[in-house]
C-alpha cells in the first residue's frame, strides 16, 4: 500500500464493544432510509454486522487508499442490502454521513442498488449472480501482478438460485483463486419465501466444498465467530474460501426479524422512530404499514 | 518484423506490445490455438460465457484490456445481460470477439446462428461494432480496436480477401470501393465478396454501382452513408443478419434523421433462420451469391411481368 499519513486514516473500531456500537449506528441509518420511498430493510439489517466487521477488521482499505491497486476489494453482489454498505462507508468516513439524506434523490446516486459513483463502492450490482464473476477478474489481475490483496464478494442466499454463481464457483476453483472469498448472508429468506421451502440450498457448505472451495460456517451476528472465520485466510492454499454466515433478516429489531413480508419496507416517519427506539432497547413497534411483496 | 498474417499472430503481437492485453476464451480456441503461450495472460474459463464476461469486467476494472472469444451467438445472447450490465454500463474496454457470426456457422443450425448480434450489440450505449470483410481487414483493424477505450464487439472472419482493399482501416470509417451513381450497395462482412461479384455483373450490364464496405457499424460512417443514399436510384442493404436491427435499420434511422426517402432493396435474412448447410449452399439458398444479388437488383430496377 502507498504510505499515507496516518492522520488521514479514519479510526477503525478494534474492540467488539466498539463494533457493536458501530453496528447499532449502521442499523439506525438503515431504518432511517426505510421511509420516503423505502429500502430493502430486511436484507440490510441481516448483513449489517458482516459489513461492519469486514470494513473494520478485515479489509485493507481506507477512504484514502481507495485508488490503491493494493487495496482489498469488497463487492456487494446481492446489491439490495446497500443501505448497510452505505451506512458503514459513511460511518467510516468514505463519504459524509449527511450524504445519506440524499437517498432516492436524482441529485445523487444513492438508491436501492449500489452505484460505484459513491466512494467505496467498487462495482454496481442489482442483477443477481454477477459479482462473483467480476471478483474472479479482479482476483486474476491481482495474482498476475503478484499482489497479496484479496477480493471479498458478499452474496445473498437467495442469489444462490442463479446458475451464474455456480458457474463462477467452478471457474474460481479451476483458477485456484485463493485470494477470493465468498461471504454468504445466509438469512434463510429470499424476497418473499424461505429458501428451503422454495429451492432448498442445504447442505450448502457441502455444495461449496464439492465445487472445490473451502467452506466455514459461522454465526454472522457474532463478532467472536467472525474473528475466527476471517482469520487465517485462505482456509486452504490454492482454493477459494466460502464463509456461510448464518444471519437473520431484520436482525436487531424484533418487529422485523425473520419476516418474509419485511424484505422491503417504506415506513411512516412515526414507525421509523418507533423502530429506532426498539433497536435501542425499546418495546415492540406498532407497525401500521402492511408487509409488502416486492418481487 | 513482417505484418501478421493470421488473427492469432496479430493478437500475439499486440499482447507483446501491450501489457494490458489479456486473452480470454470460453473454450473456443480454433483461431487462437497458440495463445496459451501468453501464460497467465491467456485465460480459458471453460464453457462459461457469463463468467468470462464478468471476469473480463473485473480485469478491465484493474486496467486490463481483455480480448474475449466465444461463438458469436452464445457470446452475444447467453452472456448478453453480463455484457450490457458489467461491460456496457460502465463502458469498460472489453473486446468481444464472436466466432462464426452471420452465415459462417454454416451447418450448425439455428442455435449457432448469430444473425441478431448486430441488433443486440448496437443496442448497448457506447458499444462499438466491427464487421471486417475478411481476415486482412480484421488483422489491420485489430490494433485500433484494442487501442480504443470503448467496449467493442467484433464479428470474426478468417475469410480470404474479399476485394483489393483501397483504404486503411479507421474506426467509424467506411471503405468506398466503387463511386458511380446508380445503384448503391451497402454491405459489411464476408458478403462484401458477393457484393463485389454482383458489382461486376451489374457493370457488365451497364448498371453503374456505388459499393460501400461499412467495416464499422457503430459508430457508423454517416457521411459515407449519406453520399451513397443521396446519389442513388436504388439503395441496396446487403447483410447476413435478420432484417431488423442491422444495417437496414441503421440506414432507415439515417434516412429519417436526414429526411431522405430513397428506394431501398433489403437483401438480408428477413425474419427467418437460414437453412443449415455449407457456406456456398447457404449463399445460393438465401439468394445471396454474387450472381443472385445481381439478378435481384436487376429485377428491382426493371421488374419482370408478374405472370412470368
Amino acid at each position: 500500500m502507498n504510505a499515507l499519513p496516518q492522520a488521514l486514516a479514519p479510526p477503525r473500531p478494534a474492540e467488539h464493544a466498539e463494533l457493536e456500537a458501530l453496528a447499532l449506528r449502521v442499523r439506525e441509518h438503515c431504518l432511517r432510509l426505510a421511509t420516503g420511498g423505502g429500502c430493502f430493510i430486511g436484507a440490510s439489517l441481516s448483513c449489517a454486522d458482516l459489513l461492519v466487521y469486514l470494513y473494520s477488521r478485515v479489509l485493507n482499505v481506507r477512504p484514502d487508499t481507495l485508488g490503491d491497486p493494493g487495496r482489498d476489494y469488497l463487492l456487494l453482489s446481492k446489491g439490495h442490502d446497500v443501505p448497510a454498505l452505505y451506512a458503514t462507508l459513511a460511518e467510516l468516513r468514505f463519504f459524509p454521513v449527511e450524504r445519506l439524506r440524499n437517498h432516492l434523490k436524482t441529485t445523487d446516486s444513492i438508491y436501492w442498488h449500489p452505484n460505484r459513483a459513491v466512494p467505496g463502492v467498487e462495482f454496481h450490482s442489482g442483477s443477481l449472480g454477477h459479482l462473483l464473476a467480476v471478483g474472479i477478474g479482479i482476483a486474476l489481475d491481482i495474482r498476475l501482478r503478484g499482489g497479496r490483496n484479496r477480493v471479498f464478494v458478499v452474496l445473498g442466499d437467495g442469489e444462490l438460485d442463479e446458475g451464474s454463481v455456480w458457474e463462477a464457483c467452478l471457474v474460481a476453483a479451476a483458477q485456484r483463486l485463493d485470494n477470493l472469498v465468498a461471504v454468504v448472508d445466509r438469512n434463510g429468506l429470499q424476497a418473499n419465501c424461505r429458501t428451503e421451502e422454495l429451492v432448498p440450498l442445504e447442505p450448502l457448505p457441502a455444495k461449496f466444498e464439492s465445487f472445490g472451495w473451502s467452506c466455514r460456517t459461522v454465526d454472522g451476528h457474532s463478532f467472536a465467530d467472525l474473528d475466527e472465520a476471517f482469520s487465517n485466510l485462505p482456509a486452504r492454499a490454492g482454493h477459494p474460501t466460502a464463509i456461510v454466515a448464518r444471519t437473520r433478516r431484520g436482525q436487531g429489531v424484533g418487529s422485523l426479524e425473520d419476516r418474509p413480508d419485511r424484505w422491503f419496507a417504506d415506513f411512516t416517519a412515526g414507525e421509523v422512530e418507533a423502530l429506532v427506539r426498539e433497536l435501542h432497547g425499546g418495546g415492540p413497534s406498532r407497525l401500521v404499514s402492511e408487509g409488502r411483496m416486492v418481487r | 518484423m513482417s505484418a501478421p498474417a493470421t488473427y492469432e499472430q496479430a493478437l500475439r503481437a499486440l499482447a507483446a506490445e501491450r501489457e494490458d492485453v489479456v486473452v480470454m476464451t470460453a473454450e473456443n480456441r480454433a483461431h487462437i490455438r497458440g495463445l496459451p503461450a501468453l501464460g497467465p495472460r491467456f485465460i480459458d474459463v471453460g464453457i462459461c460465457e457469463q463468467t468470462m464476461i464478468g471476469a473480463a469486467a473485473g480485469l478491465a476494472l484493474r486496467g486490463r484490456t481483455p480480448v474475449v472469444h466465444a461463438l458469436a451467438s452464445f457470446l452475444t445472447l447467453r452472456a448478453f445481460e453480463f455484457i450490457r450490465t458489467d461491460v456496457g454500463l460502465p463502458r469498460l474496454p472489453v473486446k468481444l470477439v464472436g466466432f462464426v457470426p452471420g452465415l459462417l456457422s454454416e451447418a450448425n443450425g439455428p442455435t449457432h446462428q448469430a444473425i441478431d448480434d448486430v441488433a443486440v450489440m448496437r443496442a448497448i450505449p457506447g458499444m462499438q461494432v466491427f464487421c471486417p470483410a475478411d481476415l486482412d481487414e480484421l488483422v489491420s483493424a485489430l490494433p485500433a480496436i484494442v487501442a480504443s477505450r470503448a467496449p467493442a464487439y467484433v464479428r470474426y472472419t478468417g475469410a480470404a480477401p474479399a476485394v483489393d482493399h483501397v483504404e486503411p482501416f479507421a474506426i467509424g470509417k467506411a471503405e468506398v470501393l466503387a463511386h458511380e451513381e446508380g445503384v448503391s450497395i451497402l454491405t459489411y462482412g464476408p458478403l462484401l465478396r458477393e457484393a463485389e461479384r454482383a458489382r461486376r455483373v451489374l457493370t457488365a450490364r451497364g448498371v453503374p454501382v456505388h459499393l460501400v464496405n461499412l467495416r464499422t457499424l457503430e459508430p457508423v460512417d454517416e457521411p459515407a452513408l449519406l453520399d451513397a443514399l443521396r446519389a442513388a436510384e436504388l439503395v441496396v442493404t446487403l447483410e447476413d443478419h435478420f432484417h431488423r436491427g442491422g444495417l437496414h435499420t441503421i440506414v432507415a434511422e439515417t434516412c429519417l434523421k436526414h429526411r431522405l426517402a430513397p428506394r431501398v432493396l433489403a437483401l438480408d435474412l428477413g425474419s427467418s433462420f437460414f437453412k443449415p448447410a455449407l457456406l456456398a449452399d447457404v449463399l445460393a439458398d438465401q439468394g445471396l451469391s454474387g450472381e443472385r444479388i445481381a439478378e435481384r437488383i436487376l429485377d428491382a430496377l426493371c421488374p419482370r411481368e408478374a405472370s412470368a
